[in-house]
């Protein structure tokens, strides 16, 4: 309306003033129930961290004790499986399910601890390349490609080689080999935003350098980083599993869904439950995690928020 | 509100360049590059409380010379004097009272205007970057800054997208006179105004600078906002300035051809001619 | 039957005070080879509106009308592909903000030329050259070298011009310009004017054409629609418009131009008192 002072023709909006001030995150968070997918995605990882946290309550067995009357026993739906061994047993007759139950645990912690480090690490490293190119830009970008130019889990491997195996410095050494991803798309995404007029109008507001990276311009850089973080996680497992598999990561008989997987390969065309079982756990995450992912990124999207 | 900066001493204009230019060198990867002189040396003044306009060829460089005057590119040559001071970004970067005292409307306010950002909060960040006021006063302020523009309430806590051309346009110059700067560079202030909001705004534009002593450049294609607006008249063509006197001057008895041109290019709104357009075009369809 | 038709469209948005209806039960029409003028108070929905018409709206806008018809067709229930086909080559726009519409990261000749491609069989060269006269039509000079230039490398007139470039190069019959001439100084934009007048009458294009500048309603239109909160306020003929306005909104809005200052303070709206008229 023109006039300020001009009310008659007011349609839905009557009060004078707006409303009151709503706390950025209490307002993400409306957004973000309402949509159902990542709420769906949210009550999965719950449950799941959940499991993880009550593991030694809910789990039928301990994880590591063999059952040697019970090799390989198929799921308890099967003709032959049994029931006191619901997902079935591997080939050292230690229960599935518990071992499942107990890997949310290792699986969980180390997608979460990677993608969180990498993130992290590569969205600085990116910011600064980005934001102030010339020779700093030169320099870190040379260091991500030396990295990309590995095959990574080989680098991984070296890295855990230098600093020692265990499950700890794998998931360094994973989230190192991550990083150079979230680098090179922050960087690409800050040096495309920058020389827009909005970054030039914060300056002129009086806007320093650390407020236009952090405040201003990583905003608006979030969405392919939340997409890219989602998919890391699910190659932060597979990578663990890897470098577990080769002695670097965590040992056997560690309960560890990329472990369990890792293991089971021979048993591929044998006894398909050993495989598909732990595969099913990772997919479902990784799933539930894309969904929270998404759906964190449409809350964070204004263009589809109510006004 | 923020009492404006100390006066400096008497005499000396707020705003002063000396043969300013800018060169855009493009072009590169393959091959040569080209460049681009976009301001061929401009001298202009402006003294404290009056109101410069520009006005031009799309194209001559009328944002170019205002990104200069607000210390955001340097320019490739000649001085920038604000208040009597020489100014150089290039070498010493821009002191923040000074960032505080130049503020800019820009051209494209779409585009200046952070997707991400709330209107309310856009309002805020300058008083939140250059003054200690507590929030809720921060808050009190933008929102009465975004009533005077003729804007709403419920449009505190809406995103840019959500508003139409205008409204946006009145939400960058709310922004720009927050922090009430000595002197502000508008780009094209209210090509996208309604004239009832047009006036709402130029009003405005004169009260404040009434009140605070502002000082305006005023870059502009509407001729009749100019004459209303203007103390002196900057005529800019291909980079250079044909011509620069005061309004009454120039709009009595225009020098340069290219000021004729542009004068004689003015829509006018006339009856007679209207009616003529119209019998025209009835009697070529027939 | 004209050739666009609208009725009773209205355009609203959820917002957290409850529905907002940026349009009301608006009604226009424009036949071929008719110049509409749309003139209003800013953020009266005039280009929600013709957004609505071009199927650009966002999602969440709610867009219902009686009919939307262009050309018989009912620009209701059209695919996405019939849209597709219509938009650019039928119907083009000029968008507002023209910096805003046009994409940083191609230069300004991919730009047309991708349009040419979509809608014309035109070849590589031809397009090339198709492209050149575009620009030199909207007055942009040396066009050969600014094909290569990209949107943040040219003026805002400039990237308008483009835009009017972009919009024009299909020869639409319904060409909608919302504010095409915001950024360019009076002589280019007679220049434009005049090419739009041209395509008009050569082509019997309609045009509706969006502005805030009586000046540019009075050297061009035939017809104008005023605007205010989202309603029609009026719907006369040019000289009616300027001679004998109907609608008191009008008569404020015309004394509200610069040239009828009082002692220095421009009038406003603010003393208009709508009244429930919607002439028209
Ligand atoms: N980044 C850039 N690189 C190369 N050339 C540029 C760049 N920015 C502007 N130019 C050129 O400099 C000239 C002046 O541009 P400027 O934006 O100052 O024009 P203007 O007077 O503001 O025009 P308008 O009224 O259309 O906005 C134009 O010819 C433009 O193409
Ligand atoms: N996504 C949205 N959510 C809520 N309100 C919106 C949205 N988009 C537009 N509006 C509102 O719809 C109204 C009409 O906007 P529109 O862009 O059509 O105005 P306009 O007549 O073109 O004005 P101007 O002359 O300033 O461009 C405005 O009040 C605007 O705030
Ligand atoms: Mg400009
Ligand atoms: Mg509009």
């Amino acid at each position: 309306m023109s006039a300020t002072d001009d009310p008659h023709l007011g349609t839905a909006e009557q009060e004078p003033l707006g409303p009151p001030p709503i706390s950025p995150l209490r307002e993400n968070w409306r957004y973000f129930l309402a949509n159902r997918g990542a709420v769906i995605g949210l009550v999965v990882i719950a449950l799941m961290v959940l499991t993880a946290i009550f593991a030694p309550l809910i789990a039928p067995h301990d994880p590591t004790a063999q059952f040697r009357d019970a090799l390989l026993v198929p799921p308890a739906w099967t003709d032959k499986g049994r029931p006191e061994f619901l997902l079935g047993t591997d080939a050292l007759g230690r229960d599935i399910l518990s071992r499942l139950i107990f890997g949310a645990r290792y699986s969980l912690a180390i997608g979460l601890v990677v993608v969180t480090l990498a993130l992290v690490s590569g969205i600085l490293v990116g910011l600064v390349a980005g934001y102030f190119g010339g020779w700093i830009d030169g320099l870190i970008m040379r260091v991500m490609d030396i990295i990309l130019a590995f095959p990574s889990l080989l680098l991984a491997l070296v890295l855990v080689a230098i600093i020692g195996p265990g499950l700890f410095n794998a998931m360094l050494a994973i989230a190192v080999v991550l990083q150079p991803h979230f680098a090179r798309l922050t960087r690409g995404a800050v040096m495309a935003e920058k020389h827009r007029e909005y970054v030039t109008s914060a300056r002129v507001a009086g806007a320093g350098t650390l407020r236009l990276m952090l405040v201003t311009i990583l905003p608006n850089c979030l969405g392919p980083l939340i997409v890219q973080a989602t998919l890391s996680f699910s190659n932060a497992i597979l990578d663990a599993a890897a470098l577990g598999f080769l002695g670097m990561g965590a040992q056997p008989p560690t309960p560890e869904w990329g472990t369990m997987l890792a293991e089971a390969r021979e048993f591929i065309t044998s006894a398909w439950w050993v495989v598909t079982m732990p595969g099913i756990a990772i997919l479902v995450t990784v799933l539930a995690i894309n969904l929270i992912g998404d759906g964190l990124r449409d809350t964070l999207d204004p263009k589809l928020k109510r006004s | 509100m923020s009492a404006p900066a100390t006066p400096p001493a008497a005499g000396v204009p707020v705003l002063e360049t000396r043969g300013v230019t800018r060169d855009y060198v493009s072009g590169g990867v393959f091959g040569g590059t080209r460049t681009v002189r976009a301001l061929k040396g401009i001298d202009l003044k402006v003294d404290r409380g009056s109101t410069l306009a520009v006005v031009g060829e799309s194209g001559c460089g009328k944002s170019t010379l205002a990104r200069i005057i607000t210390m955001i590119d340097a320019p490739s040559g000649g001085e920038l004097l604000i208040d009597g001071e020489k100014v150089d970004i290039a070498r010493t970067g821009v002191p923040p009272d000074l960032r505080r005292k130049v503020q800019i409307v820009f051209q494209n306010p779409y585009g200046s205007l952070n997707p991400r950002q709330k209107i309310g909060d856009v309002l805020a960040e300058p008083l939140k970057l250059n003054t200690s006021l507590s929030a809720a006063e921060r808050r009190d302020r933008a929102m009465e800054m975004l009533l005077r523009v003729g804007l709403r309430g419920q449009h505190f806590n809406r995103y840019p997208h959500m508003f139409s051309g205008g409204q946006r346009q009145r939400i960058a110059i709310a922004r720009a006179i927050m922090v009430h700067p000595a002197l502000l560079v508008l780009d094209e202030p209210v090509s996208a105004l309604d004239l009832s909001v047009q006036a709402q705004i130029l009003n405005l534009l004169q009260d404040l600078q009434d009140e605070y002593d502002l000082t305006y450049v005023f870059i502009s294609h509407d001729l009749s906002v100019v004459r209303h607006v203007a103390d002196e008249v900057m005529v800019m063509n291909l980079g250079e300035a044909v011509e620069y006197r005061s309004r009454d001057a120039i709009f009595a008895a225009p020098e340069h051809p290219y000021t004729r041109t542009l004068f004689a290019a003015t829509p006018r709104i006339d009856v007679d001619r209207i009616r003529a357009r119209v019998a025209r075009k009835t009697a070529a369809r027939g | 039957m004209p050739l666009l038709e609208v009725r009773n469209l209205t355009v609203s948005f959820p917002t957290a005070a409850g529905r907002f209806d940026a349009v009301q039960g608006l009604d226009v029409s424009v036949d071929a080879g008719e110049v509409l003028a749309i003139v209003g108070e800013s953020g009266s929905g005039k280009s929600v509106a013709m957004l609505a018409v071009m199927g650009l709206l966002p999602a969440i806008a709610g867009v219902t009308a009686d009919a939307m018809r262009f050309d018989g067709r009912d620009l209701l229930r059209l695919t996405a592909r019939e849209r597709r086909n219509l938009s650019g080559r039928e119907i083009a726009m000029i968008f507002q903000e023209p910096v805003a519409s046009l994409n940083p990261c191609f230069t300004v000749g991919f730009q047309i030329e991708e349009t040419l491609r979509e809608h014309t069989g035109l070849s590589a060269a031809d397009r090339r050259h198709r492209a050149i006269e575009l620009l030199t039509q909207v007055g942009i000079p040396q066009p050969e070298e600014r094909l290569a230039s990209f949107p943040h490398q040219m003026s805002g007139g400039q990237c308008q011009r483009v835009m009017i470039a972009i919009a024009t190069a299909c020869t639409p019959r319904l060409l909608i310009a919302d504010e095409p001439t915001t950024a360019l100084d009076v002589t280019v934009q007679k220049q434009v004017l005049d090419l739009l007048l041209r395509l008009q009458a050569e082509n019997g294009m309609a045009l509706v054409l969006i502005t805030h500048d009586m000046g540019v309603v009075a050297e061009t239109a035939d017809r104008v629609v005023v605007q205010y909160n989202g309603r029609k306020m009026e719907d006369s003929d040019v000289l009616t418009l300027f001679e004998n306005p109907r609608s008191p909104y009008t008569r404020a809005l015309l004394s509200a131009l610069p040239e009828n200052a009082k002692g220095g303070r421009l009038s406003t709206v603010s003393s208009f008192v709508p009244s429930a008229e919607t002439a028209g």
